[in-house]
């Protein structure tokens, strides 16, 4: 276990759950002291560089019990160090604090986030679609959401060229 | 007596009344491919530059959870199209990580000259076109005389091309014959003319100077805040380089043969002279490799169920076949681990990482990619304040924007 890891635990008690899987050293926080915690380890570990964040639908995952995930992936630029931090959070109200004012490096990631699983960022400066058009409805990598859609692409309305 | 000055009319005009927009892209010739700029501005000056992106968009991420974990090599190809097989070589990494698989000496050597030779073709089109951009064309014909030299190394080796789809977990698609590795002997010192005439060219060419020099200035807190990658992180003093700090394939051998090129300038400049330098290194690294390759098998042990066995095996032996079949069925292909994994690669644009979540089937619950070029495309309203129009091309080339894998 990292010794960052070992310290959120002293620090937030047993609500941390670490765990390593390969050389992937791994948090899980939950959602209300995941800023905190990030807050902490980007001051005091040095861990500078949010280097990924992914979400994760766990709709019908062997044994999961929360539904959305967000995996923040840190780097210590200095000694290369890597932690990933996982927080959990549900529906109907999947919302997180933003770590925009931690990484500015959030800003388009958290947007892909909330585009792609609708998982919103309190906080977040200008929480828009990113990848789909404004006027998209659905996430569309919820697992919910089927492979070929909901027939947006066949329903598109055909302009004649006296219209346009 | 002076009359009383009468009250002046109050001025109802405010700062946005003297700016107007400007629609830059989505189909451009200076974006290369397909992306949107919204600029704001004042006379020619850039107030503000607002990215729309999304036009590619393709939902590469989503096929992903559909395709198995060899299918999906055909996907990632696609992303960064310049250098496809530097992103297989990543997304395998993440594989081979997750299934705790160790590969061939052998596929370790193909894989990182292969992954060399990515890099320099990226890196010769990120140098070709920005100087095309900027008016210099006979640099990039040079780049581009050269990148023919990859395509057909590649093509030797795997039958294709431009979207080789040539790793598989485990090992490759199929040995190399000697043929390649001649052709990549014939390579080095032929490309080292070539990068000797691009920097010739372009070094101290007053015109490409002019253009690139102090625009774009990134600060190495910036880079490391907005969680910069690559060479452009490199460019402004962010000395990491994976292949370095977490050396994987066949790095750990080959430490004493290259260096890590950085620089402190932060501008375009530097970036421009980040990647001529690495390629000159990725240069040593190959030369390097291909007199070491070792021999044996390119894959791993069949018996180890993870390998797609070779044709012969497959059509002549009932192990073979059964072999075959498992992995290709539907309902069989690999026993993953219920986990998950990061796994990233120091490609040509940065760190490119997949993070690969594995629900014990053959094909992956989750596969996110860390796509470089989307970082740092965001970075682009910050570049461009206070800079003129003309420098959006001298921007969007040293920072080698790839749309496919900006949108994925």
């Amino acid at each position: 276990m990292s010794s960052a890891v070992k310290n959120l635990q002293t620090i937030f008690g047993d609500v941390i759950v670490a765990s390593e899987f390969r050389d992937n050293k791994r948090a899980t926080v939950p959602a209300d002291k995941v800023h905190e915690a990030l807050t902490y380890l980007k001051e005091q570990c040095g861990f500078d560089m949010l280097c990924d964040l992914a979400g994760i639908d766990y709709l019908g995952y062997p044994d999961a019990t929360d539904r959305y995930a967000v995996v923040y992936s840190l780097t210590n630029t200095a000694t290369g160090d890597r932690v990933f931090v996982k927080t959990f959070v549900n529906d109907p109200d999947p919302e997180l604090p933003t770590v925009y004012d931690l990484w500015k490096g959030a800003d388009w990631m958290e947007r892909e986030v909330f585009d792609l699983y609708g998982v919103r960022f309190a906080g977040h400066p200008d929480l828009r679609r990113i990848l789909m058009p404004e006027a998209f409805e659905g996430h569309p990598l919820r697992k919910d959401y089927p492979l070929r859609g909901y027939g947006e692409r066949h329903n598109l309305p055909v302009i004649t060229r006296a219209e346009s | 007596m002076p009359l009383d000055l009468l009250d002046p009319p109050a001025d109802t005009s405010t700062d946005s009344e003297y700016l107007y927009t400007l629609n830059f892209g989505p189909q451009h010739p200076a974006t290369h491919t397909t992306l949107r700029l919204i600029l704001t501005l004042d006379g020619e000056t850039i107030v503000k530059a607002q990215p729309d992106i999304g036009y590619l968009h393709s939902g590469f991420e989503k096929l992903g959870e559909d395709l198995d974990y060899n299918q999906y090599v055909t996907v990632v190809d696609r992303m960064n199209y310049i250098s496809p097989l530097a992103n297989e070589i990543a997304w395998m990494t993440a594989v081979e990580k997750l299934l705790g698989l160790e590969i061939t000496p052998r596929c370790k050597y193909l894989r990182t000259i292969l992954a060399e030779l990515a890099r320099i073709s990226d890196h010769l089109l990120a140098v070709g076109a920005s100087a095309l951009d900027l008016g210099g064309l006979t640099a990039f014909l040079y780049a581009f005389n050269e990148r023919e030299g990859i395509y057909d190394i590649i093509e030797s080796a795997s039958g294709q091309r431009f979207h080789p789809s040539y790793v598989r977990v485990g090992g490759m698609m199929n040995d190399i014959t000697d043929d390649v590795v001649d052709k990549v002997r014939a390579f080095v010192p032929k490309f080292q003319k070539a990068h000797a005439d691009i920097a010739r060219l372009l070094n101290r060419n007053k015109i490409f100077l002019d253009r690139i020099q102090g625009v774009g200035v990134l600060s190495r807190e910036e880079a490391i805040n907005r969680s910069v990658t690559g060479p452009v992180a490199r460019a402004s003093g962010v000395v990491r380089d994976l292949r370095k700090d977490e050396p994987y394939l066949a790095y750990p051998d080959l430490q004493d043969s290259f260096k890590v090129v950085a620089s402190k300038g932060g501008d375009c400049l530097a970036r421009y002279l980040v990647r001529m330098g690495e390629m000159a290194e990725s240069m040593k690294i190959i030369a390097a490799a291909v007199e070491n390759i070792p021999s044996g098998p390119v894959n791993v042990d069949v018996e180890g169920k993870i390998s797609i066995p070779d044709k012969t095996a497959t059509y002549r032996s009932i192990e073979g076949l059964i072999q075959h079949f498992e992995l290709f069925m539907w309902n069989r292909r690999w026993e993953t681990p219920v986990n998950e994994v990061y796994g990233a690669n120091e490609t040509a644009n940065g760190e490119l990482g997949f993070y690969v979540v594995a629900d014990g089937s053959g094909k992956p619950w989750r596969a996110r990619t860390r796509p470089p070029s989307f970082i740092h495309f965001s970075l682009f309203p910050m570049l461009m304040e206070g800079h003129q129009i003309s420098d959006v091309p001298a921007v969007l080339g040293s920072l080698n924007i790839i749309a496919a894998e900006l949108d994925r």
